[in-house]
C-alpha cells in the first residue's frame, strides 16, 4: 500500500561497490596484510602455517577481554576494572587449587569471581546512573587489585603445572592449530553473531546511539547495560584461565593495563568510544594487527619501550585515518567551488 | 530620506545545488515591525544572514535609508546598526550578564576594561526592559526569556535601528512571550525597526503591521496584517488551499479505553483523573509547566507515580517501565523527536522497527528482510517524504521526521496513543497532514490523548479537552462548549485566584 501521495518507498539496499570497498574494515585487512609482508621479510622462520600459529598464543589470552569490550564501547560505556578483574579470577583459581579443590572446580571458581565483579561494577553502575563508568571502575580496578594483593601480598600461589590438561589449555595443540586459538574463534564468531544478527545486538547499538530514545522505544536499558558488564566480568575471567594456565602460578601484578590493550584494539577495529559504531569483524582483525606487529617486532629484538611507541603511534594514526579522509574530501570540495 | 529604511531587490543566494534565495524581495520601513512568515526551509533564515552580513548574496542589492551598502561581512552589519537576535540564544553560559551584552565591542580606556562603566550601563538597559535579573548575573542562570532580554540589551548596547528576531517566542511561556512583545513594541515606538520571524499566527496578529510571505526560496508578497486572514495567509505560504486545516472526521465514540484515577507525583502533579475512550480525541492542555508531559511520562513508564491507579479497558495496569505500557496497548510519541524519538543516524528503517525488533524473527534473531518490509509499509501509511528506508532520520526536514516517530509508534500493536507536542516546530503544510493522520487512526478505533499548548489545534482537533494548571486538572470541556476564553481560564485558575484573593 502506497501512501496518499502514491509515493513508494524503496526497501531494498541498493549494491554499491563504493561503499562496500570504503569500508573500515579493508582498511584494517589493507594494513593486516602489510605487517604480514614485514614480518616475512624480518625473519625468515616467520610466514610458516605453524609458526603464526604459534605467534598467536603471544597474543589471544588478553584477546578474550577485547571481545565483550567492543560491547562495552557500543553502549557508549566504559570498563577499565577488567585487566584486575582478570587477576584477582587467576589468583581465586590458584588459591582454591591450593586449598585442594579439583582443578575443574577451580576454573568455575575463577569464572565465578569474574562474573561476580562484573555484577558489582554492573550494579553499580545501573544503580547510580548518573556515575561515570570510567571513575566507576577506576575504583573497582584499585579495589579488586588491591584485594588480590591483600591476600598474596609478594608471593605467589602456583603448582598449577603439576595438572597436565590444564597447562594444556594454553600450550596443548591440536594438529597445528592450538586449543586456545580455537577457543577464541568460537568465542569471536559468536560475540560477532550475537551483535549483528540478534535483537540483543540491535538494542546494544540503539542504546550507544541515543539512550534516551532506547528508552522510550521500550529497551530496558540498564539491564541490558548490566548484563554486558557480567559479561565482561567472565571474559576478563577467561582471560584470567588462560593467564594461570600459561605461567603455571599467579601473582598480584599479573594481567596490569589489559583494559588499556583491549580499549586499543576495540578501537583500532572501528569502535568509537562515544557508542553505536562499529563492526565486529573489525576488533578482530585489530586484535591479529597489534599481537601480529609485536610479534613481529619482537623477533628482530625491538625493546619493549620501543614496541610501545610504536603501537601507541600506529592506534594514534589509524584513529586519526577516518577524519583525515574527510579533512581531505572537504578541501577537495572547497577547491571545485 | 527613504521611505524605506531597509531595501533588498532581486536577491538571489546559491549554495551548491539548491537556490536557497530566487529573486526576492524586502521592504522595511522605518518604525515598524514588520513579521517574515514561509514554512521552514521557504528561505527565511537564509534572508537574514545576508541582511546580517554572513552570507554573501550572489546577485541582487540592497539599500540602507536609501543608500546602496555591500556587507563583506556580520561586522558591516553590526556596524550599520542591525541586530538579530537567535531562536537559540548563543551566548556565554560562564560568563557575567554584562561580559555577554558587551562581548566584541568592550568598553576600554587605554586598554584596560572599565568595568564599573559596563556594569552600569547594563544595568540601565535592563532596567529600561524590566529585567528582573542583574548585570552581575551569570548567564546560565538565566531563563531562556532572561536570556533573549540579554540578547536586546545587546542590540540596543550596539545602537541597533534594525532588530531582527528569529523566531523568539518558541521557548517562551505565553506570558514571557507578552512580556517579549511589550519590549519589542517598546523598541518599535522609540524608532527601532523590527523584523519578526515567527511560526506563530498569534505573534504576528498581535505585533506585526505588515507581512512578508516567502514559498519555497521565493517571494510570495507583502501584505497588512489588518486585511488577511488566516486562510490567505496559509494558502500564500503553503501554495494550496488547506479547506480545512483540521480535518477532524466524524467518528462513533467508543467505550472507556484508559482511565487514571487520582495519580500523583510528589513535586509535578496531585491527583489527576481522566479517561479516553475508543476513537476519541482528548486533549490535554494548560501552560507551559503545568505538568501534563510528566503525567503522561508517568502512564508510559518513564516515570513513576506516587500513588494512583491506571485501567486498562476497566482492569488495572501495574506499569513500571515503558515496555510494560507497550505490552498493554499504550504508545507514547514524545515531546522531543530528535533527542527521545529518534536515532538520527539511523536509517528510518530501524528507527521505525526499533520497538518491535524482536517480534520480526525468531528466537532472538532480526529479520532483516521482514524489517524492511515492516518500515516500507509504515513509512508509506503516514506519507514519509524519503526515497528509501535506509534515508538517515537526520536528513530529514522537522515534519518528516515526526511522522517516522508515528510510523515507529504504529509498530507496536497500541490500543491508546498519547502524542506529547506532536506538531511543535513543524511547519503548516506537515501540520496539517499529521492532523489528517490523526483522524485517520481516531477511525481506525485508537483511543488519542494529544498534549498540545496551541490552542487552534486543541479546538480544531479535540473531541474532548482536559485542562491542566500547576500540576492538577483544573477543567475538563467538551468540544461543543470548548473556546479559548474557557481553556484559558481553567489554565491560568490558579493565577486567577490568587489574584481573587
Amino acid at each position: 500500500m502506497a501512501g496518499k501521495s502514491g509515493r513508494e518507498i524503496i526497501a531494498e539496499q541498493p549494491f554499491s561497490w563504493k561503499t562496500f570497498f570504503f569500508k573500515w574494515e579493508w582498511f584494517l585487512v589493507l594494513i593486516f596484510i602489510l605487517i604480514n609482508i614485514m614480518n616475512a621479510n624480518l625473519s625468515p622462520y616467520y610466514a610458516s602455517v605453524s609458526g603464526l600459529f604459534t605467534a598467536t598464543n603471544s597474543f589471544l589470552e588478553k584477546a578474550f577481554i577485547a571481545l565483550p569490550m567492543a560491547y562495552i564501547l557500543v553502549l557508549g560505556d566504559m570498563d577499565i576494572s577488567v585487566g584486575s578483574i582478570a587477576c584477582i579470577s587467576a589468583v581465586s583459581l590458584a588459591l582454591a587449587y591450593n586449598a585442594g579443590i579439583p582443578m575443574a572446580a577451580c576454573i568455575v571458581v575463577c569464572l565465578l569471581v569474574g562474573t561476580l565483579c562484573g555484577l558489582i561494577n554492573g550494579l553499580i553502575m545501573t544503580k547510580f546512573t548518573e556515575l561515570a563508568p570510567m571513575i566507576v571502575t577506576l575504583g573497582t580496578q584499585i579495589l579488586y587489585r588491591g584485594i588480590a594483593e591483600g591476600i598474596l601480598g609478594d608471593t605467589s600461589s602456583g603448582g598449577l603445572t603439576a595438572v597436565k590438561w590444564f597447562s594444556n589449555l594454553y600450550w596443548g595443540k591440536i594438529g597445528v592449530v592450538p586449543i586456545m586459538f580455537i577457543v577464541f574463534i568460537i568465542c569471536a564468531c559468536a560475540f560477532g553473531f550475537v551483535l549483528h544478527k540478534t535483537v540483543f545486538g540491535r538494542w546494544l547499538y540503539a542504546i550507544g546511539s541515543n539512550k534516551t530514545a532506547a528508552e522510550y522505544a521500550g529497551i530496558e536499558v540498564q539491564k541490558i547495560r548490566l548484563i554486558v558488564f557480567v559479561l565482561t566480568g567472565l571474559f576478563s575471567a577467561v582471560t584470567g584461565v588462560f593467564l594461570a594456565a600459561r605461567m603455571g602460578s599467579t601473582k598480584s601484578d599479573i594481567a596490569t593495563s589489559y583494559e588499556m590493550e583491549a580499549i586499543s584494539m576495540a578501537v583500532l577495529g572501528g569502535f568509537s568510544t562515544n557508542g553505536g559504531k562499529g563492526n565486529f569483524i573489525g576488533v578482530v582483525l585489530a586484535i591479529f594487527i597489534v599481537g601480529f606487529l609485536r610479534y613481529g617486532l619482537g623477533l628482530i629484538n625491538v625493546p619493549a619501550q620501543a614496541m610501545l611507541v610504536i603501537i601507541g603511534l600506529l592506534l594514534i594514526i589509524t584513529v586519526m585515518a577516518p577524519n583525515i579522509k574527510n579533512q581531505i574530501q572537504y578541501s577537495m570540495k572547497k577547491k571545485n567551488k | 530620506m527613504s521611505e524605506y529604511v531597509l531595501e533588498l531587490k532581486g536577491i538571489t543566494k546559491i549554495f551548491p545545488g539548491v537556490k536557497a534565495l530566487n529573486n526576492v524581495q524586502f521592504q522595511l520601513k522605518p518604525g515598524e515591525i514588520h513579521a517574515l512568515m514561509g514554512e521552514n526551509g521557504a528561505g527565511k533564515s537564509t534572508f537574514i544572514k545576508v541582511i546580517t552580513g554572513v552570507h554573501k548574496a550572489e546577485e541582487g542589492e540592497m539599500y540602507l535609508d536609501g543608500k546602496k551598502v555591500n556587507f563583506k561581512g556580520p561586522k558591516d552589519a553590526q556596524n550599520a546598526g542591525i541586530a538579530a537576535i537567535y531562536q537559540h540564544v548563543t551566548s556565554y553560559p560562564h560568563l557575567t550578564v554584562t561580559e555577554n551584552i558587551f562581548m566584541g565591542h568592550e568598553k576600554k580606556k587605554n586598554g584596560i576594561i572599565q568595568w564599573k562603566e559596563m556594569h552600569e550601563e547594563a544595568n540601565s538597559y535592563l532596567k529600561e526592559l524590566n529585567a528582573d535579573f542583574k548585570a552581575t548575573d551569570e548567564m546560565g542562570t538565566l531563563s531562556v526569556a532572561q536570556q533573549q532580554m540579554v540578547e536586546i540589551a545587546k542590540a540596543l548596547s550596539m545602537k541597533a535601528r534594525i532588530i531582527i528576531m528569529d523566531e523568539p517566542t518558541a521557548a517562551l511561556t505565553k506570558r514571557e512571550s507578552e512580556e517579549l512583545y511589550r519590549i519589542a513594541e517598546k523598541l518599535r515606538d522609540e524608532g527601532a525597526s523590527i523584523i519578526f520571524i515567527s511560526h506563530r499566527f498569534e505573534d504576528m496578529y498581535r505585533l506585526a503591521s505588515r507581512v512578508t510571505v516567502f514559498r519555497d526560496s521565493q517571494y510570495v508578497g507583502t501584505y497588512d496584517v489588518d486585511g488577511i486572514t488566516n486562510a490567505d495567509l496559509i494558502t500564500a505560504m503553503v501554495g494550496r488551499e488547506i479547506k480545512d486545516l483540521f480535518p477532524k472526521p466524524q467518528v462513533e465514540i467508543g467505550e472507556e479505553v484508559l482511565r487514571v484515577e487520582n495519580l500523583t507525583r510528589t513535586g509535578y502533579f496531585k491527583n489527576v483523573s481522566f479517561a479516553v475512550r475508543k476513537g476519541e480525541i482528548l486533549g490535554l492542555t494548560g501552560l507551559v509547566g503545568a505538568g501534563r508531559t510528566e503525567v503522561v511520562q508517568t502512564i508510559f513508564g518513564v516515570e513513576h507515580f506516587d500513588s494512583g491507579k491506571v485501567y486498562l479497558e476497566g482492569k488495572e495496569v501495574k506499569i513500571k517501565k515503558p515496555v510494560d505500557a507497550m505490552k498493554h496497548g499504550i504508545g507514547l510519541l514524545p515531546e522531543d523527536r530528535q533527542k527521545q524519538g529518534l536515532i538520527l543516524d539511523w536509517g528510518i528503517g530501524r528507527n521505525i522497527t526499533l520497538p518491535e525488533v524482536a517480534s520480526y524473527g525468531k528466537n532472538g534473531l532480526t529479520n532483516d528482510k521482514k524489517e524492511r518490509q515492516v518500515a516500507k509499509e509504515l513509512a508509506e501509511r503516514v506519507d514519509t517524504k524519503v526515497v528509501t528506508v535506509f534515508d538517515k532520520a537526520n536528513t530529514l526536514s522537522g515534519g518528516n521526521q515526526q511522522k517516522v516517530v508515528v510510523a515507529k509508534i504504529l509498530a507496536s500493536d497500541l490500543k491508546v496513543i498519547i502524542l506529547d507536542e506532536p506538531t511543535k516546530g513543524v511547519d503548516v503544510g506537515a501540520k496539517a497532514e499529521i492532523y489528517e493522520i490523526m483522524g485517520e487512526l481516531a477511525q481506525q478505533g485508537y483511543a488519542i490523548i494529544m498534549i498540545s499548548s496551541e490552542m487552534p489545534e486543541i479546538l480544531g482537533m479535540c473531541d474532548r479537552i482536559v485542562v491542566m494548571c500547576e500540576g492538577k486538572v483544573t477543567g475538563e470541556l467538551d468540544r461543543k462548549e470548548a473556546d479559548q476564553e474557557g481553556i484559558l481560564k481553567f489554565a491560568m485558575a490558579k493565577s486567577l485566584k490568587a489574584t481573587q484573593e
